[in-house]
C-alpha cells in the first residue's frame, strides 16, 4: 500500500472523513432479505451498502460425533468466492476465508446460541446437523461482520424439513418448526488507523489499517469471541475503547436482526 | 433500400439487428450478416450518415501510443521500472525515459520511482507482443506525491474529462481539488477531505450517467448542492500552477492516423479523425472512443470472423523492436 | 394415450419464467444474474487480465476460463460439499466451448478471461442457466460478441418431448426420461452445446432440436433486455 495514500487517508480520518463521506463510526446502509433460496432450509442476504453476502442453512440427520453422542452438530463454512472480487483466486479455502468462518463459528458456538442437546433425536444414533455456508457475492470489506449477521439471520429464518415415516428427510417440504436461538451474538470489527478507530471498512480501507479487533457482542453486552487481526499492535487502552465501540455498534446491528424474519 | 431500426444514441446489444438493407455500412461494434447490420457489442449506437458504429460502455483499458495514464510501480528492474497500468498487460518505463536528469549506472533506482509509487506517464509504444513502453519525460508527466487514487471505468474517461476538459474542470473549480484523469481510468485527486468526498461522488455520477444527455448540467447542480456555492462559468482555461490542466486538454490530441506504422493495418477500416464538432459532449465521447475501440469490421458473409481485419491494429505495430 | 400434463402446467415447448439482470457484481468487468424457474446462476467476468502461471499463456490468443460451481445449499436434497467435483469440472469445460464460438480473444494474446459461475439454488437446467448468465456477463464486460448464446434443456418425459425440464420432470420415470441440454446462437441457429442423458432415436432428437429453437430465441431476448435495462434511466 502506497505510503502517501495511507498518510492521506489518515489525515482525512483525523478530520473524521472517510472517502465515501461516512464518519469513522458510521456503518453503511444495511439491507436484509430472507428465505429466498428454495433449496436451503434457511437463507439470508445481507448488504452493507453495495457489499453483499449470502448465507444458507442446510439441515440433515446424521450420526453424532463419538465423543458427543447427545449433541447435534453445528458447522460454519465460508469461502472467498473469486466471483466476488478480482483479487480472490480459485482454489481451496484460503487462510483468510478459514479465519472468517472460524471467528463467526466461535461467536455462535461459544455463546451457546444453539442448544446442541436439543438437536439430539436418538442418543448415539441420530442428531440434527446444522451447516451454515456464508459467501460474498459482492465483496467490499468487513466480511466477518456481514457474514456473522447473515449467519444469524439465516438461522432465524431456517425451518426444519419434514421427517418422513421411514426417518429420511423430505427437503421439498418444510415444517413450521424453527431453530431455537438462545442468544444473539453480533460480531463487530473495529479497525485502528493511526489514532482513529473506524467500523465497517470497505475493501480499500482494509488495506490502510494498522490493526483490527473483532468483538462478538451478546445482548447483555457480554463478549463471546475475540479476534485480533492486522499487522500492527494494540494497547490495552485501544482494546478498551474498541470494545466500547463494538458494544455500541452491535446494538444497531442487532436491531436489524430483530426486524428480520 | 434500407431501414434503420434503432435511433442514434440508443443502447444496442450483441445480436441486435440495427438496420436492414444494403445501404448501411458497418463499423466498430457492428457487422453485416446478409441483409442486416447487427451490433456485436453493448454500446451506444452512433449513426453518421450511412455508417453505423457503437460507442463502448464497458471493457478494460487497452493502451494506445500517446495515452497519458496513471500507473503504479510494481517492480524495479535492472533497466527501469515495471508499472501496473490497469490493463491486461503491464508496462515498462526504461531508464532513459524516466527523467531529464542523467541517471548514472548503479544508482538506487528507487530514488526516482519506488515500489507502489504512482506516476503520470505516457505510453510511447505498444508492440505486437503487447510489450508496452512508457515515458515520464514530458509536460505533465511526473511522480505523484500525496493525494489519493480512484479507479474509474476507462471507457468513461472522455466523459469524465469532458469536451476540452470542461467536466473535470467543473469538478475542480467546485471542489478546489487537484485532479488528474488518466486515459486508463486511474484518477488522482488531492484536496480538502470534505471536498474530495464530493469530487469522488461527482466523478461516480458522471460514470453512471455517461450514456445520458444533460450530464454536465446534472453534475453542476449536484456540485452546487453539495458545496453550497454557485460555480462560476469558465471563461478562460483554468489557472492552476500544476500542469494537470495542460495534461487534460492534450488528451484530445490523438496520434495522427497517417503515421506510417498505422497505415498498413487499418486499410479498409474507417478511421475517423479529430474534427471539431461543436454540438453536445457526446461527440467528444464518440471521438475519444473511436480510436480506442477494438472492433472488427465484419464484412464477411454468413457470420463468423472474416480473414481480413483481424482487429487490434495497435498490437501489430510495425515498429516492433523486440 | 393420455396427453401428458406437465406438473407446472406449462406448454410442451414453454420454458419456465426467466429473470435476467446485468451488472450485479460491482467489482467485476461484467456480470449477470440469470434465473429460470427455481434455478439461479450468477456469473462474473474478470478480464482480459494477466494469466499466471506463464506456461498456460497462449501467445496467439486470450484464453477463456470458465469455472462453474454450485453453492453448498443449492442442491436438491442434502448439502453439496464445497469444492470442484468431476461434474463441475466437466460443466466448466462445456460452458467454455459453448461460449467460444461467439467471442474472439485473438486481440488479447497471453491473457485470460475468467468467467466465474455460482449457483445459489438449482432445480434442473443448471448448466444451461450458467451459460445464459455467462453470456450476459461477457457482453456486459464489453467483449465483441456476434450474438448472445442462449441455453436450455429439451427432453422427453413420459414419452412426450418437452422444453426446459424442471426438477420434478427430471425425476419422473427415473430411467426413461431423456435430458438434452442445448446452447444456440440465435441469429444463425448454430448449436454450441449439445449433451444428453438417456436413450433417443435420431428423428426424435432432431425434432426436439427444432422444438427448442423458439424457446432459445425468447431466452436470448431476455438476455439482451437485461443488458439494455442496465442503462435505463432509473426513476
Amino acid at each position: 500500500m502506497n505510503r502517501n495514500i495511507k498518510e492521506h487517508v489518515r489525515n482525512s480520518l483525523k478530520k473524521g472523513i472517510r472517502s465515501d463521506g461516512r464518519k469513522p463510526l458510521e456503518m453503511r446502509k444495511i439491507t436484509v432479505d430472507t428465505g429466498f433460496i428454495s433449496t436451503a432450509e434457511g437463507s439470508a442476504r445481507i448488504k452493507f451498502g453495495d457489499a453483499e453476502v449470502i448465507a444458507g442453512v442446510k439441515m440433515a440427520l446424521e450420526k453424532p460425533f463419538p465423543d458427543t453422542p447427545e449433541d447435534g452438530v453445528l458447522m460454519v463454512n465460508s469461502e472467498l468466492l473469486p466471483i466476488s472480487n478480482p483479487d480472490f483466486e480459485s482454489g481451496p479455502p484460503s487462510n483468510a476465508s478459514i479465519e472468517t468462518a472460524r471467528v463467526i463459528d466461535r461467536g455462535i458456538r461459544e455463546s451457546k446460541t444453539l442448544d446442541t442437546k436439543s438437536l439430539c433425536v436418538t442418543r448415539g444414533e441420530k442428531v440434527w446437523t446444522i451447516a451454515i455456508d456464508i459467501v460474498p457475492l459482492n465483496y467490499d470489506g468487513n466480511l466477518v461482520d456481514m457474514g456473522g449477521l447473515a449467519a444469524m439471520i439465516a438461522l432465524k429464518n431456517a425451518k426444519y424439513p419434514l421427517v418422513k415415516e421411514d426417518g429420511s428427510l423430505d427437503y421439498h417440504h418444510k415444517t413450521e418448526k424453527r431453530l431455537v436461538l438462545k442468544r444473539i451474538p453480533i460480531p463487530v470489527t473495529v479497525c485502528k488507523v493511526g489514532d482513529v478507530f473506524l467500523v465497517d471498512p470497505t475493501d480499500s480501507e482494509e488495506n490502510t489499517i494498522d490493526a483490527r479487533l473483532t468483538i462478538t457482542v451478546l445482548e447483555d453486552d457480554k463478549i463471546c469471541a475475540l479476534q485480533k487481526g492486522g499487522d500492527g499492535s494494540l494497547t490495552t487502552e485501544d482494546i478498551a475503547k474498541m470494545i466500547d465501540i463494538a458494544i455500541d455498534v452491535s446494538k444497531q446491528i442487532r436491531k436489524t436482526f430483530m426486524e428480520a424474519d | 433500400m434500407g431501414e434503420l431500426l434503432v435511433n442514434d444514441k440508443e443502447i444496442v446489444v450483441p445480436g441486435q439487428v440495427i438496420a436492414k438493407g444494403l445501404d448501411f455500412l458497418p463499423s466498430y461494434g457492428t457487422y453485416r450478416l446478409n441483409e442486416n447490420i447487427i451490433a456485436n457489442r453493448v454500446g451506444l449506437l452512433s449513426v453518421e450518415g450511412k455508417v453505423l458504429k457503437t460507442i463502448p460502455l464497458s471493457g478494460r483499458y487497452l493502451p494506445q501510443r500517446n495515452d497519458m495514464i496513471i500507473g503504479k510501480v510494481e517492480d524495479i528492474l535492472m533497466s527501469g521500472w515495471r508499472f501496473d497500468i490497469n490493463a491486461p498487460y503491464s508496462a515498462v518505463l526504461p531508464l532513459k525515459d524516466a527523467s531529464f536528469d542523467f541517471i548514472a549506472k548503479g544508482v538506487d533506482l528507487s530514488k526516482y520511482f519506488n515500489i507502489d509509487d504512482y506516476a503520470v506517464v505516457k505510453v510511447t509504444n505498444v508492440t505486437s507482443q503487447n510489450l508496452i513502453d512508457l515515458t515520464a519525460k514530458g509536460p505533465g508527466l511526473k511522480r505523484l506525491r500525496g493525494g489519493m487514487i480512484l479507479k474509474a471505468n476507462s471507457q468513461k474517461v472522455p466523459r469524465i474529462i469532458g469536451k476540452k476538459g470542461t467536466m473535470v474542470s467543473l469538478i475542480k473549480r467546485a471542489t478546489d481539488c487537484k485532479i488528474i484523469v488518466g486515459q486508463n481510468g486511474i484518477i488522482w485527486l488531492d484536496g480538502e477531505p470534505e471536498m474530495e468526498v464530493i469530487a469522488i461522488a461527482a466523478i461516480k455520477k458522471v460514470e453512471e450517467e455517461s450514456h445520458l444527455q444533460g450530464v454536465t448540467e446534472s453534475v453542476k447542480k449536484f456540485l452546487e448542492e453539495k458545496t453550497g456555492k454557485q460555480i462560476a462559468d469558465e471563461i478562460e482555461p483554468s489557472d492552476d500552477n500544476d500542469h494537470s490542466s495542460d495534461f487534460d486538454d492534450s488528451q484530445f490530441e490523438r496520434p495522427e492516423m497517417n503515421d506510417e506504422e498505422n497505415q498498413g493495418e487499418n486499410s479498409g477500416e474507417h478511421r475517423p479523425h479529430n474534427n471539431e464538432n461543436g454540438e453536445n459532449s457526446t461527440e467528444n465521447f464518440n471521438k475519444g472512443n473511436f480510436q480506442r475501440t477494438n472492433g472488427y469490421n465484419h464484412q464477411s458473409n454468413g457470420g463468423g470472423y472474416g480473414g481480413n481485419n483481424q482487429g487490434g491494429g495497435r498490437f501489430r505495430n510495425q515498429n516492433d523492436r523486440r | 394415450m393420455e396427453k401428458f400434463v406437465r406438473p407446472s402446467k406449462r406448454k410442451l415447448d414453454e420454458a419456465r419464467a426467466v429473470e435476467a439482470e446485468a451488472g450485479v457484481i460491482k467489482k467485476a468487468d461484467g456480470s449477470a444474474r440469470f434465473k429460470i424457474g427455481d434455478t439461479e446462476a450468477y456469473a462474473a467476468v474478470y478480464g482480459p487480465r494477466e494469466l499466471h502461471p506463464k506456461f498456460l499463456q497462449d501467445p496467439k490468443t486470450g484464453v477463456l476460463r470458465c469455472n462453474y460451481n454450485m453453492l453448498p445449499f443449492s442442491g436438491d436434497g442434502s448439502r453439496v460439499r464445497p469444492g470442484p467435483s468431476r461434474r463441475s469440472k466437466e460443466i466448466s469445460l462445456v460452458t467454455e466451448k459453448a461460449l467460444l464460438p461467439v467471442i474472439d480473444l485473438r486481440e488479447y494474446p497471453n491473457t485470460v478471461v475468467d468467467v466465474f459461475i455460482e449457483l445459489p439454488q438449482t432445480d434442473a437446467g443448471s448448466r444451461c442457466a450458467g451459460i445464459c448468465a455467462a453470456a450476459i456477463a461477457l457482453a456486459d464486460a464489453g467483449f465483441i460478441m456476434r450474438d448472445m448464446v442462449a441455453a436450455v434443456s429439451v427432453g422427453s418425459v413420459r414419452g412426450t418431448v418437452v422444453v426446459d425440464l424442471d426438477g420434478a420432470e427430471e425425476h419422473m420415470d427415473e430411467n426413461e426420461s431423456t435430458d438434452v441440454p442445448v446452447a444456440m446462437i440465435p441469429s444463425t441457429e448454430e448449436i454450441t452445446l449439445l449433451q444428453m442423458d438417456g436413450i433417443v432415436a435420431k428423428n426424435d432428437l432432431l425434432n426436439a432440436l427444432e422444438l427448442v429453437k423458439p424457446a432459445l430465441k425468447l431466452i436470448a431476448e431476455k438476455q439482451r433486455e437485461a443488458l439494455r435495462n442496465r442503462y435505463k434511466v432509473k426513476e
